[in-house]
This record gives structure tokens, C-alpha cells and sequence, in this order.
């Protein structure tokens, strides 16, 4: 095997924390509102270049989006990142998840004949604004890679046996799992803290060439499975959730007797549930 | 450390601040073909930018032609309103004009976060290389005192150039840092609060009696800030007013009120209310404003460095001009270097020079320099012309107006009593005298 290969996917998402919504209209203002590279995607991208500055090698990170998604991209290379790639094409407008890996599986492909196999693609594990976690398995199910999801560690890299060990967090504890190579590894949060940059990958960063494939140069020749008419999910509305006007109540404890405190609850729920009330009346008066 | 430059990462200039001066200076410096560094501190260009905020076409224009075609800008201003508030009341000059309807209009409100991002991207477009979350805590000198780079807080990192255009704003921390500039002064900074309302258009149009993309503009000032030296503004945008209150710093260090709660003051003073009723804050921005005036100006330039926009202390804060200063400040810096670049001249103190010489035959200079006497004498008299005046105003216009049976001539001489009774007669031809001196 030769220099290790890692592919990172990242995705351009708006600052859930600074989306606003039309007070008006509401309807989601975009303008003025910052993107950021997905914060899920960051814990991927910072374990991957700490397996390279150990191992040697080489970081390329991949992004599908709108042409305003390079700026994600210069942000990665600004971490440290190698190279970066952009696959836009108006042919991915409208992708749910399946044409996303789609997509993304023909371009990590793609990224393979041109530098080389990546050993190991990382995820995040999931978007904050489509928050599926489809799209790491979906890439691994599509290009027939060993796939460790949740990962909150990779414990053990083994480039001579071409094996990965990882810290899973799963239901009732960690798992450790071990696989072969080449794998695809979805990180949590929490699992390392970004570094900052050298002012040297900053500079790289800004004046870096960023490959930008549309979809014939990704190898994609069958438009079918892409973009809307490759996606089988349809978003049949957009809704703001109701506010909710009805508030918490609390009932006093204090130098109470239990009698007086139950009677109060009982009041409260049956305001609210005049049939419970109702019921437990007839079922009291034996009918 | 040094080391870690590439040899291809030496810079004709680095420029420190992405605000409308680094903007600009880095916007023609590119496009005069010179390899540009712009490092801001900002997660992204534009991200500390803070203004009212009104754009000044004609420095724009003089550095992007065109800039109407796409900038994203909100209103054209046809209706300036100078209010003096006491109370409850207010006293006030509107000017409107169909000649603000123009082609090409003179003035504009904006929203400082689109209008930022649009211009660093003409800068990047232009060839610039824009660095972000990148902050330069000290100038690289030679023994000589000449400087050629900058460090910066990643790592220390140092990246090296052949001359360095300080817009770094207000608070110029590497001049100061580096001994180039004092500290500021209290009584020579505003501190500026804004917050967004936001309110269907056609409610905004039809409280200031507007359409199209007409805008109004309403600047304030009065017993509102309790006496303290500031004013108060209401600018019109597309779906949303920006209104703010700024003060200077001196004057909070010793007053009795917070920014927030002159704010307040301000947005519930009743001509003020109803013209925000039903809108809904959305952001809430601090900023501060450099108000010295000619008089706290620092040195300019020397060897191998140069000083733009507000880090120069170019406000014009008698009206409420900045950004466009800063803009024309950035332009100027540029075209010297350009010049003195083709030239193969060195960027030297003797050389740079001409900056301020640039700058005293623009406007820049010579409006500072008109109302070099304004701080000082709002500063002495802040107490009349922020609380007694105003209020003296209105009960004047008050007497003058409510028809109660007494004669004219018997109002005449109520209205010079009650001036006589809050500020003595001397004292009022004092303070026009020393207006009247520092206007000029």
C-alpha cells in the first residue's frame, strides 16, 4: 500500500445558530446569514488530518454544492487540508440522499483514478440541516467500503495490514470494532477539537486552485440518478411548527397536606381533559 | 516563525482590516496590478462591521463606477429630517426633494453585512488574497525603523511585505502596539448602539410617506442623551429601520445612563414610538466611533506604513460622515503606492508624504479641519446645547403656537423671559459666538 489517502466529505450549511426567519413572511432569510462547514464534518476533518501528520500522506477534501460552496473548501485547506474539490452541476439541484451518495460516490471514485485510492473517506455524522445521517453510509453502501458510523475514536490504524480499529458509541456503551481497509468512517462530535491553522496553510489556502468537477467530469454520465430526477423523496410542504401557548404550571408543595395537593392536580388535569373527568365520574358512579 | 513562508508569499503590500478603507486601498492596489495581503481578524470580511448606515455614492463611485449595478444597497435617501428633542416634543427642520430621485442618487441606507460581502468579493475578484481569522499583533521593523511585515497570531507567523496599510479601525491596536499612535481618549470616541426593526415595506411606506426605493433619514439630538455630548438616528431600509443613540465614552464614564438605556429612551420618546410600533428587533450592534476630530489626528505615514480610514480618526461627526472618508482615505493611500510602485520609488516616510498631502487637498482634510473647534465646544457646552437649548426651543415653538388669548407682543416677551431664566443672556451669546468659531 502506498501513501495514506484519505477523502473527507464536507457540506456547506447555514448557521443554524444565526438562521432568522421572516417575521413577516416566514419564510428562512438567507441573506446575510453566514455558512459554515457543517460542524459534524470538522471532527471528520480533524481526525483525518491527524492520521495524515502521523502516517504521511495526503488530505483531499470533497464538497457537492452550489458554486459559493469554495468558500467552505478554502476554510478546509485553511485547517490543513491537501486539496479540494467541488462538484457542482445544476444536474444535482434538488438531491435527497440517494442522489447525493450517488454523486458523491462517483466523485470519491473519480478522486481514486486521479490520486490515487483513498483508503480511508470520512463523514460526519450527520448534517444540522438535513440531519439524516444517510449520506456516510450510503456513500460506503455504493462504493462496497467497510463502514464504521459513530465513530468516536480511531484507537489503531495499521497501514502495513491495511486494518482500522475504532471507538463506537453505540446504546449501553462503546464498541470497539476493528475492519479492513479501505473503510468509511462517520465521526461524532466531541471526538477532537479543531486546530488552528498555520498562517502558511492560511495563505495556501487563499490563493489555492480548487478542482471543480461538474458531473461529466466526475465520471457521471447517467444524469437519471441525479438531482431531482435521482431523488424518490418528495418534500411535499415547508411548515414553522405552531407556537405552544400552553405554559408549564406548578402546584405548591409546601406545608400542604396530600389530600389538598391531589385534589389541586386532579382540578388542573381535569380543566384540561374534561373527558378523563368525565369518565372517572361515571366509572366512580359504577355505570 | 519566518520559516514557515513560501517564497512566493511575499506581498508588494499587505493591508490590515477588511472594513470599507482596507476594502477600498485593497480593491485598487489589485486592480493596479500590485500583489495584495488583506488579513482580517473577522471570521469572514465583514463580520466586526458595524454602521448606521449610510453610503456616500461619491466615494464609491470614485472607486467602483458601476457599483449600483449590483452592491446591495437598500434605499435612496430624498428626505433628511433634523430633529431637536425635548421630552415630549420635538423641533425640526425635513428637507425633501424630487431632485434625490435622481439617476445616479447621492445617498444611500444599506445593511452593512450584504454591503460587506459584496465589496470583499470585488476585492477578491480584483486579485486580492484574503486572509481571515487572522490577527496581526505586532508591525516587523528593521533596525532602522522601516517596517516590512507583519506577525500575526497563528503561531506567530510572520508574513513579509514591502510596504503595510493600517486599516484596522477604530481602536488601531498594532499602531498602537507599535508606538506609532497613541492610545485613544474617552472624550475623543463614541460608543454607537443600533438595533434593526423590521417592518413590512408598505408599512415603512406609508409611515414616511415613501415609494419606490425612497428612503428617509431622521437624525436627533436633545434632552434624549441627558445632557451627555451624542446624537440620535432613524434610518429607513427596504423591510427594516436602524435606529441608534451614540455618546461619547468620557461622557458614559460619568453619566447617568446606559447606552442601552438612552436607546430606549429614544425608541420610546413619542414622535419616535409610533414610527416603530408592531416592528420586531432582530439584531442588536455596539460600535465604536471615532470623534476627536482634526485635532486627535496621529501621524499618517512613515517608513514603509501608511494609515487609513477610521484608525485615522477621519469622522466628520458633525455629518455623520465615516465610511465615505474611509473609503476615499483607502483610495488615496492606493494610488500613492501604485504610483510610487511604477515608479520604482522607495516607500519611504519622504515619500509617503504625499498622502497627506492627497488627503489635505480632498475633502477629507478640509472638512475635519473646518470643524476642527466642534468637539471642544460640544464638550464645553454640552449641558446647554444637549438639555437646555432643546428644551428651551420647544417651549418657545410651544408659546408661540397654542393660541390662549395673550397677544403676540406678550408672547414675544414670555418666550426672551424664559431664555433669559434658563441660560443668561451672556452666556447664550457665548455659546453662539463659540459656535459660530468652530463652524466656520
Amino acid at each position: 500500500m502506498g501513501a495514506l489517502h484519505i477523502v473527507v466529505c464536507i457540506k456547506q450549511v447555514p448557521d443554524s445558530a444565526q438562521i432568522r426567519v421572516h417575521p413577516i413572511y416566514n419564510t428562512i432569510m438567507r441573506q446575510g446569514v453566514p455558512t459554515i462547514i457543517n460542524p459534524y464534518d470538522l471532527f471528520a476533518l480533524e481526525a483525518a488530518l491527524q492520521l495524515r501528520d502521523q502516517f504521511g500522506g495526503a488530505v483531499t477534501v470533497l464538497t457537492m454544492g452550489p458554486p459559493m460552496a469554495e468558500e467552505s473548501l478554502r476554510k478546509a485547506l485553511a485547517f490543513g487540508a491537501d486539496r479540494a474539490v467541488l462538484l457542482t452541476d445544476r444536474a444535482f439541484a434538488g438531491s435527497d440522499t440517494l442522489a447525493t451518495t450517488f454523486a458523491l460516490a462517483s466523485a470519491v471514485s473519480k478522486i481514486g483514478e486521479t490520486w490515487g485510492t483513498p483508503d480511508i473517506v470520512f463523514c460526519g455524522k450527520q448534517t444540522i440541516d438535513g440531519d439524516t445521517a444517510q449520506v456516510g453510509p450510503g456513500i460506503a453502501s455504493r462504493l462496497e467500503l467497510n463502514q464504521l458510523t459513530y465513530v468516536a475514536k480511531i484507537s489503531k490504524l495499521d497501514l502495513e495490514a491495511g486494518a482500522i480499529e475504532v471507538e463506537r458509541r453505540a446504546e449501553g456503551g462503546t464498541q470497539l470494532l476493528s475492519t479492513k481497509l479501505p473503510a468509511l468512517v462517520t465521526m461524532l462530535e466531541g471526538s477532537n477539537e479543531m486546530r488552528r491553522g498555520s498562517l502558511a496553510c492560511a495563505l495556501a489556502a487563499a490563493q489555492a486552485e480548487i478542482t471543480v468537477w461538474n458531473a461529466a467530469a466526475a465520471g457521471i454520465e447517467d444524469l437519471l440518478n441525479c438531482g431531482l430526477k435521482g431523488s424518490p423523496t418528495i418534500v411535499k410542504k415547508v411548515f414553522a411548527p405552531g407556537a405552544h401557548t400552553v405554559r408549564a404550571q406548578q402546584i405548591e408543595l409546601q406545608d400542604r397536606n396530600a389530600d389538598d395537593i391531589a385534589r389541586d392536580l386532579l382540578d388542573q388535569i381535569f380543566i384540561r381533559q374534561p373527558q378523563v373527568e368525565a369518565d372517572l365520574m361515571r366509572m366512580a358512579s359504577g355505570q | 516563525m519566518a520559516s514557515a513562508q513560501q517564497p512566493n508569499d511575499k506581498f508588494d503590500v499587505i493591508v490590515i482590516g477588511a472594513g470599507p478603507s482596507g476594502n477600498a486601498a485593497a480593491y485598487v492596489l489589485a486592480r493596479g496590478g500590485l500583489r495584495v495581503l488583506q488579513l482580517e481578524r473577522g471570521e469572514y470580511p465583514g463580520s466586526k462591521n458595524v454602521q448606521g448606515a449610510i453610503l456616500y455614492a461619491n466615494a464609491l463611485e470614485q472607486i467602483i463606477p458601476d457599483f449600483r449595478d449590483d452592491a446591495p444597497l437598500e434605499r435612496h435617501v430624498i428626505e433628511q429630517r433634523i430633529w431637536m428633542l425635548d421630552d415630549k416634543s420635538y423641533v425640526g427642520m425635513n428637507y425633501r426633494s424630487e431632485d434625490f430621485n435622481e439617476e445616479r442618487p447621492n445617498r444611500y441606507t444599506i445593511i452593512r453585512a450584504p454591503f460587506d460581502k459584496w465589496f470583499s468579493r470585488k476585492v477578491r475578484d480584483a486579485g486580492a488574497t484574503i486572509v481571515c481569522e487572522t490577527t496581526v499583533t505586532e508591525l516587523i521593523r528593521t533596525e532602522a525603523g522601516r517596517v516590512i511585515g507583519v506577525r500575526t497570531d497563528r503561531d506567530g507567523a510572520v508574513v513579509l511585505a514591502d510596504m503595510v496599510i493600517m486599516a484596522e479601525g477604530v481602536n488601531g491596536l498594532v499602531g498602537q502596539r507599535s508606538g506609532l499612535r497613541p492610545e485613544l481618549k474617552p472624550d475623543s470616541v463614541a460608543l454607537a448602539v443600533k438595533e434593526m426593526h423590521f417592518l413590512p415595506r408598505e408599512t415603512i411606506d406609508a409611515r414616511f410617506n415613501l415609494k419606490g426605493a425612497e428612503g428617509v433619514v431622521i437624525e436627533a439630538m436633545g434632552t434624549v442623551t441627558d445632557g451627555m455630548v451624542g446624537t440620535a438616528f432613524l434610518y429607513t431600509n427596504q423591510e427594516s429601520i436602524s435606529v441608534g443613540i451614540g455618546c461619547l465614552v468620557s461622557d458614559f464614564k460619568t453619566g447617568t445612563a446606559a447606552p442601552y438605556e438612552l436607546l430606549h429612551r429614544f425608541k420610546t420618546h413619542p414622535a419616535i414610538a409610533p414610527l416603530l410600533e408592531g416592528a420586531e428587533v432582530k439584531e442588536y450592534a455596539a460600535h465604536l466611533i471615532p470623534e476627536g476630530g482634526y485635532n486627535s489626528i496621529p501621524q499618517l505615514y512613515g517608513d514603509g506604513w501608511l494609515i487609513v480610514g477610521d484608525a485615522g480618526q477621519f469622522v466628520n461627526a458633525v455629518h455623520r460622515e465615516g465610511s465615505n472618508m474611509a473609503m476615499t482615505s483607502g483610495r488615496l493611500a492606493a494610488e500613492l503606492v501604485i504610483k510610487l510602485h511604477r515608479m520604482r520609488e522607495p516607500f519611504s516616510s519622504e515619500n509617503l508624504a504625499e498622502y497627506h498631502t492627497m488627503l489635505k487637498n480632498s475633502f477629507v482634510m478640509k472638512d475635519l479641519k473646518k470643524y476642527k473647534g466642534i468637539p471642544g465646544f460640544l464638550h464645553s457646552s454640552s449641558k446647554h446645547v444637549f438639555g437646555t437649548y432643546p428644551r428651551l426651543l420647544s417651549q418657545a415653538a410651544q408659546t408661540w403656537f397654542r393660541v390662549d388669548g395673550a397677544d403676540k407682543r406678550e408672547k414675544e416677551r414670555q418666550i426672551v423671559s424664559m431664555m433669559r431664566k434658563d441660560r443668561s443672556f451672556s452666556g447664550l451669546i457665548s455659546d453662539a459666538f463659540k459656535l459660530v468659531r468652530a463652524w466656520r
